[in-house]
């Protein structure tokens, strides 16, 4: 019964605060999503970076048959060739690790690493050479490998990740940080208008609550109305924020994406489900903490 | 039941007082009538006891409870004790007869069973039997009133405190509604009635206690309400209270014919 009660109450308080409840619900799904946005997007800098950054700065691509760099002259690296330049790896003082990568781990690898992505299926075992991966203890001297091993024999190429993950991992903070500071301000407004729409519903409602506290209702049971109305606009919108997410990211973002840019790791619908508690999280605690703080004054015994 | 010991109460911004040094003692199962003009301190009385307001000095105890010392989280508690019933009714207009009388136990968490059975059978008690699914504006002012009443003492209150109860209605009806007080007194609730109203006063002959000034000047058993001579010099120092005085006045001296709209 009691619980009926209250559910007429916040469902009759709803009603007659339509437009209010329409517009918090609007401004937490905005603010949400931007928060989602920027936290999805530092999630994609953190999938790329967990697995670049740690561990090459400088790889070193040998020779395939197929090498089409002038070094190679079309033949494949020996395995003389090979064991040289993990020597001479091994011995540079700014040498941290050598990992060796053969084609069958760099073919893995790659699998793994775009599992979002369609593009597994048009690359093949060998597609990918085999690759010696060096670690730096300080990564700004790739230069030293780069200059000693670029016309080493046997070796196709010389590649610094860091040089060209270090621009892309700027731009997603950017993004980030963008979007996290307008997450904030909508924030702020979603918090606002949350505070505003419970006074006005207190006033709306002053006579019921004038009565409440005469007969001697606990004040729970006098904030409850109001703390759930806050809970059901909240939710809704973070529950529309999310699905806008998980569209934006299923529809656009990798549906997208993933033709076009090869080479990096991508989030998926997993990231964003990570997110959802802490953006539920979040709105009902901004929720119940701003309907309890406007609602100290109509409680005054 | 009720008790003021030495109970001064000075509001804010204000120098004179409300209740200066007031003493006394309400019984279990008494009737008592609070009266005097407009801003001698019925109001804050009645406010006191049912611990809307706090006094500035003395003590006020009410069903055993010290109400200097009852912490703001017993409050709601120490309420559903007490039923109080107001000149303007206070009645939710959105919600039906039944509705109205129900809210108040819905709101203190009684079972729905108790609810369907307390509701009719106050209702019938104040004489409202088959108006349970009319809207407060479909009723007369003394039947909105009994309404008010029937949800002051659903929950069957130790004590019914009634501020002015009758200031809204013509004589006639001012009487019926005393009579349901008056029995409700009987089925043993303390009741305490401000009022200006002589004829009501007179009618019953209880206990009255007559305030002038925040202060208590008369209470005698059986007594009678007689119209206070206020001397035309008398210094008052809140001009506001002046005024709400003059007001008071002028609406008393209104033909009650004229409010006849009220009470359809």
């Amino acid at each position: 019964m009691r619980a009926g009660f209250i559910a007429g109450e916040v469902w009759s308080g709803l009603r007659r605060n339509l437009s209010m409840a329409l517009s918090v619900i609007l401004v937490t799904m905005v603010s949400m999503f931007l928060l989602g946005l920027g936290l999805l997007a530092q999630r994609q800098a953190d999938t790329m970076k967990g697995y670049w950054y740690d561990r090459i700065q400088v790889s070193i691509y040998l020779c395939t048959d197929n090498s089409l760099q002038p070094n190679c002259q079309g033949q494949a690296a020996t395995e003389a060739q090979e064991q040289s330049i993990r020597t001479q790896l091994e011995a540079l003082p700014e040498v941290k690790a050598v990992f060796q990568e053969s084609e069958e781990q760099a073919f893995e690898r790659f699998k793994e690493q775009f599992r979002n992505s369609p593009i597994t299926g048009n690359v093949q075992l060998g597609d990918i050479p085999q690759s010696f991966r060096v670690q730096l203890s300080d990564p700004t001297k790739y230069a030293v490998v780069t200059s000693q091993f670029e016309r080493a024999p046997g070796v196709a190429s010389v590649q610094d990740q860091e040089k060209v993950l270090k621009r892309f991992f700027q731009i997603i903070n950017w993004i980030t940080g963008f979007s996290v500071f307008l997450a904030g301000l909508m924030v702020i407004c979603a918090t606002l208008l949350m505070a505003t729409t419970i006074r006005q519903a207190a006033f709306i409602r002053r006579r019921e609550i004038g009565i409440m506290r005469l007969v001697g209702a606990s004040n729970w049971t006098i904030r409850m109305p109001f703390i759930l109305e806050m809970l059901v606009v909240a939710t809704l919108g973070v529950a529309l924020a999310v699905g806008m997410l998980w569209v934006g990211l299923r529809l656009i973002f990798n549906a997208g994406f993933n033709q076009v840019v090869l080479n990096k790791a991508l989030i998926g619908a997993g990231d964003v489900w990570a997110l959802t508690p802490w953006l539920f999280g979040g709105v009902i605690f901004i929720a119940v903490l701003t309907s309890v703080v406007t609602l100290r004054r109509y409680l005054r015994v | 039941m009720i008790r003021f010991d030495n109970v001064t109460k000075v509001y804010p911004r204000s120098t004179r007082p409300a209740l200066s040094d007031v003493n006394v003692n309400v019984e279990r199962g008494e009737f008592v009538f609070v009266v005097g003009p407009s801003g001698s301190g019925k109001s804050t009385l009645l406010r006191l006891a049912l611990r809307e307001e706090r006094a500035t000095s003395g003590t006020v105890l009410v069903a055993g409870q010290d109400l200097g010392s009852l912490s703001a989280r017993k409050v709601p508690r120490f309420r559903r004790e007490i039923g109080a019933v107001f000149q303007d009714f206070r009645l939710l207009p959105g919600k039906t007869v039944d509705q109205n009388v129900a809210f108040a136990l819905q709101v203190i968490g009684k079972p729905s069973s108790a609810i369907r059975q307390l509701v009719p059978e106050t209702l019938e008690m104040v004489g409202l039997e088959g108006k349970g699914k009319r809207l407060p504006h479909q009723l007369s002012g003394g039947e909105q009133q009994r309404v008010a009443i029937a949800r002051a003492i659903v929950n069957k209150p130790q004590i019914l405190l009634c501020d002015e109860p009758t200031g809204n209605l013509d004589p006639k009806i001012s009487l019926d509604i005393v009579h349901l007080l008056d029995r409700v007194n009987r089925t043993g609730t303390t009741v305490v009635m401000a009022t200006h109203d002589a004829d009501t006063v007179n009618q019953l002959r209880r206990r009255v206690v007559q305030l002038d000034e925040g202060r208590i000047v008369r209470d005698e058993q059986h007594g009678t309400y007689l119209a206070p001579v206020v001397p035309e010099e008398s210094p008052v120092e809140d001009p506001e209270a002046v005024e709400d005085a003059e007001v008071a006045e002028e609406i008393g001296d209104l033909d009650p014919e004229r409010f006849g709209g009220e009470d359809r």
